[in-house]
């Protein structure tokens, strides 16, 4: 199941919060003018922001990289990280299956979206600040962590910009935020020290490079500990993901979901799942910010034994339907054929409102209908 | 001459050289020569198995002067982070000065072994012309070259029993080296070329399983088709170990209903591995064999989903090894455990090889496998989340562990549910798991697991640490208490030059540290490598070439040092600073 993540791109209105909610000390003007250079430890100039970058930044649809989210703030050893944004109780702690460890973290189809605690302003972030709901045991520890973030812009021709603040001083921190066009070389980056930074360095050992990363990601180097055969050879296979015998072969599977009045898609890998109702609850979390769920009596908040029937019952009570779009073009509701048929016919998700769904009622509904 | 002063002594050397025959380990070896000069004498001339575990700690020369009868070598190159990436891919561990100076010295080798090596077209092709008696060549993560060195190996290595090629980065030429090997080549016992890349000739293949009669163990890579597959087994249903091509077929065909027969017949593998391309449909073909198993690797086979790989390991009650995917789930482990109750080792890897996910693996499936399997010793764990309750749990179920090496996606996860840090977690692990050699820990730690670590793990050989501890108490804790320590590895942690200089004589008696992102400053390193003349202290810097002066405050980036008899070597790049 993929983190609610939020997601600059987009015209949605509700994704205004996330770059306005920002508080005092950001260095990026409303106005995307420039950096200005400010609450850095010894920073001077940051002389090398691409200005293209920088003009990225705040609301612009097609970008899909928020600069002023990205910076890194830095304040004095002891300092905390400003109390999170109520807008974004979306990444409440719980149970921590989310991607919490990096600021900057792009959804699998190549849009950067934020997480929660990068929007930080005039204090110190170390390693700790990346997490959701963390001890502060950490917080003094890794201020002079090395970063970097590679952020893969999607596929709208975004420039190759590299943006890098140096900091003077012991507690150096490099920062490399590369704003890649997609299809371009792997995120993996090696570490910069302090003293001689050098823009979009790519410098990696050669068993590395040939795997294109499946989408953006900002990672720490070497982390999670794979060898990078393993890394490159199953890159490979889910990349020639191609269809043996018209089915499809093996590896992940990638789809988009839409949902009706939702301002951005998602993507899932439907072979994380072998039932509808593992589909549905991965669905449910992920577009819940946007659902209004009037809880009808159809509702059954034990799930264990959904069946494809109760499923389409669920959705029903709920104001919204889950309908897909099948190999040959016709969009038909979730639940009719069994899992492993569904998986090989689907090719979009949509979620649409249940009104709009009238018109794709399954025979088996009707057929109940009839019998009662 | 003897001197017979010792009743051990009165054994003429035969008697002697004929007992220690029956030493295989290198360790017993090496105890046993540290016993006296006779036995000394008579161990080094006796001696043909040799294991260097850093190819930097002594020099081909030594090496061949105190074992002139050498047979087989073993030899590892970069330190084992460089699997990750953090070592650049030329820092060394070059094999060529090795193959030149055994050339030279006239050694009759059979058998190499190599590790994390770099390894040229020019060295195999050395091995191949002078080493007519060459045996055995095992390949496993290195790289450099491509499949020319191999034909060079193939063609003239006339006794070759066995090819190993594992996870290596091999250049492919396209040059047919399968086809090099001889119609007189009947040998091979052992062939293994999953990680190359290219295509064989599918013929060449087939009439060499058919004449190589010893042939026991077969790997071959994802271009070899599943109906060549099927004809191999029906010339080989000898074979113990199995590694399948692209297992993709239309199940409707005569070709796989052959492929059923075929592997029905083969009563003795007891090894499975492959499926980097699978249908799902074709697995049946080999349910049959399930029940003979006692290793299967389906680690890169991301195409077998949670289902099906369930259905499969059902049938696998032998099974003692298992390597798969995080894609078996929670539920997954939970058949494990109840379907494989001989399981000794289990490694869990991440299909998102990225770590950008989520992964269905979390402490629930480790608690099942645990309480299912009551020989689990080795234990390789990627999972989403951990608690200390599970682990407590675990450490109660298997305190058999020999190695445990558990990593969370997310390398400073506290606790699932207290959010507290995990060290009472491992410290039950180390507590309850007396002959512990090898552990990785990740998720929160703070130095007090590290207490734990030097109290209890007394037989610790290799420890690696990564986002973990509070101060320098956690390192010395580690160096102080595991008295058995070999191998240190240790990225972004907060340890610093305390910790270093506290017992700089420890580290002569360990194989090597590794220290990256972490505290220590050049001033630290400096005073270690100038105190310490059997240690060579690498530091390495990738992006500047070496600096003449550099302030000593200044914290290092990455610090390699490992105990040495020949002192700074002279192949080090660059960026590779020697103090």
């Amino acid at each position: 199941m993929s983190p609610p993540l939020l997601d600059v791109e987009g015209g949605g209105r509700g994704n205004a919060p996330l770059m306005s909610s920002s508080a005092s000390g950001d260095c990026i003007s409303q106005s995307g003018s420039g950096l200005k250079e400010c609450n850095f430890l010894g920073l001077s100039d940051c002389s090398s922001v691409d200005s293209s970058a920088v003009s990225n930044v705040c609301g612009e649809n097609k970008n899909n990289l928020n600069f002023k989210a990205t910076e890194l703030r830095l304040g004095l050893p002891g300092s905390r990280s400003p109390e999170r944004d109520s807008d974004f109780s979306l990444l409440s702690s719980g149970k921590l299956d989310e991607k919490q460890l990096f600021p900057l973290l792009p959804s699998k189809d190549g849009i950067c979206s934020l997480m929660q605690k990068s929007i930080v302003s005039g204090n110190k972030r170390g390693f700790s600040d990346t997490m959701d709901g963390f001890s502060e045991i950490k917080s003094s520890v890794f201020t002079e962590g090395k970063w970097m973030f590679n952020a893969n812009g999607s596929d709208s021709g975004t420039p190759q910009s590299v943006v890098e603040a140096k900091l003077a001083g012991n507690a150096g921190i490099n920062v490399i935020l590369t704003n890649n066009s997609s299809g371009a070389q792997p995120s993996m980056k090696k570490e910069v020290p302090t003293r001689a930074p050098k823009e979009g360095q790519n410098k990696m050992n050669g068993s590395n490079n040939n795997s294109s990363a499946p989408a953006a990601k900002a990672q720490v180097v070497g982390w999670p500990p794979i060898r990078s055969f393993r890394k490159n050879t199953l890159a490979t296979t889910s990349k020639n993901n191609e269809e043996v015998d018209g089915k499809p072969g093996p590896g992940a599977l990638f789809i988009k979901v839409s949902m009706d009045g939702a301002p951005y898609l998602r993507k899932v890998d439907l072979r994380m799942y072998s039932t509808y109702q593992e589909l549905s609850s991965a669905l449910e979390k992920m577009f819940m910010c946007f659902t209004i769920r009037k809880c009808g009596s159809q509702e059954t908040p034990d799930r264990e034994m959904l069946g494809e029937n109760k499923f389409k019952d669920l959705l029903h009570g709920s104001d919204y339907v889950l309908t897909f779009e099948d190999k040959d073009g016709d969009w038909m509701l979730v639940g009719d054929v069994p899992w492993g048929m569904f998986i090989e016919s689907c090719k979009r998700l949509k979620i649409m409102k249940g009104s709009d769904a009238i018109g794709l009622a399954p025979r088996t509904m009707e057929k109940s209908k009839n019998q009662n | 001459m003897h001197s017979f002063h010792s009743m051990l002594n009165y054994f003429p050397e035969e008697v002697l050289e004929h007992i220690f025959d029956f030493l295989t380990s290198h360790r017993d070896r090496n105890a046993v020569s540290l016993v006296c000069k006779s036995w000394y004498a008579v161990e080094r001339f006796s001696r043909e198995k040799v294991f260097v575990g850093n190819c930097y700690a002594i020099s081909p020369e030594r090496l061949i002067a105190r074992f002139p009868r050498v047979r087989s070598l073993t030899l590892k190159g970069k330190p084992h982070f460089a699997d990750f990436n953090l070592v650049p891919n030329d820092w060394g561990g070059y094999v060529q000065p090795w193959i030149e100076s055994i050339v030279r010295g006239r050694v009759n080798l059979e058998e190499l072994r190599l590790k994390r090596m770099l390894v040229s077209d020019e060295s195999l092709e050395l091995l191949a012309t002078f080493f007519p008696n060459f045996k055995s060549l095992v390949l496993v993560s290195c790289e450099g070259f491509t499949t020319d060195g191999l034909a060079a190996i193939a063609s003239n290595c006339r006794f070759l029993r066995e090819l190993d090629l594992q996870e290596n980065e091999v250049e492919d030429r396209r040059g047919q080296w399968l086809s090099c090997f001889p119609d007189s080549c009947t040998s091979l016992v052992s062939l293994n070329f999953t990680c190359l890349k290219g295509e064989v000739n599918l013929a060449s293949l087939e009439r060499l399983v058919a004449r190589c009669r010893n042939l026991r163990s077969l790997r071959v890579n994802n271009a070899v088709p599943l109906d060549a597959l099927q004809r191999i087994l029906a010339q080989a249903p000898q074979l113990v170990d199995l590694g399948t091509g692209s297992f993709v077929h239309d199940p409707d065909t005569e070709s796989y209903n052959k492929l059923e027969t075929s592997m029905q017949k083969c009563t003795s593998i007891t090894s499975l591995s492959g499926f980097l391309d699978v249908s799902a449909r074709c697995l049946p073909a080999v349910y049959p064999i399930c029940g003979q198993l006692t290793s299967l690797n389906l680690s890169y086979a991301p195409g077998i989903y949670s289902d099906e790989l369930v259905k499969l390991i059902c049938y696998c009650n032998r099974l003692e090894r298992l390597l798969v995917l995080d894609t078996i789930g929670d539920k997954g482990l939970g058949v494990v455990a109840s379907s494989c109750k001989e399981l000794q080792e289990l490694r869990v890897f991440l299909s998102d090889v990225y770590g950008i996910g989520n992964t269905a693996v979390t402490e629930e499936g480790l608690v099942a496998i645990s309480a299912g399997c009551p020989k689990l010793n080795s234990i390789l764990y990627f999972c989403q989340q951990m608690t200390n309750e599970a682990l407590i749990m675990v450490a109660k179920n298997c305190p058999n562990f020999i190695r445990f090496r558990l990593c969370t996606l997310n390398p400073t996860v506290p606790d699932a549910i207290t959010m507290q840090p995990l060290d009472e977690g491992f410290g039950a692990i180390v507590k309850s798991c007396k002959d512990l050699k090898r552990l990785s820990i990740s998720g929160l730690l703070t130095d007090q697991v590290f207490l734990y670590i030097g109290r209890y793990a007394k037989q610790l050989e290799m420890l690696s640490i990564a986002f973990a501890g509070d101060s320098d108490k956690g390192m010395l804790s580690v160096l102080n208490g595991c008295k058995k320590l070999k191998k240190l590895e240790i990225r972004d942690c907060p340890f610093g030059n305390v910790a270093l200089l506290a017992d700089m004589g420890k580290y002569e008696t360990m194989r090597s540290l590794w220290m990256s992102s972490c505290e220590v400053t050049f001033g630290a390193c400096k005073t270690l490598a100038q105190k310490m003349p059997r240690l060579n202290v690498e530091i390495i810097n990738e992006n500047d070439q070496i600096e003449a002066s550099v302030d000593d405050k200044q914290k290092v980036e990455k610090m390699y040092l490992y105990r040495t008899l020949v002192g700074p070597r002279k192949d080090a790049p660059g960026f590779v600073w020697t103090l």
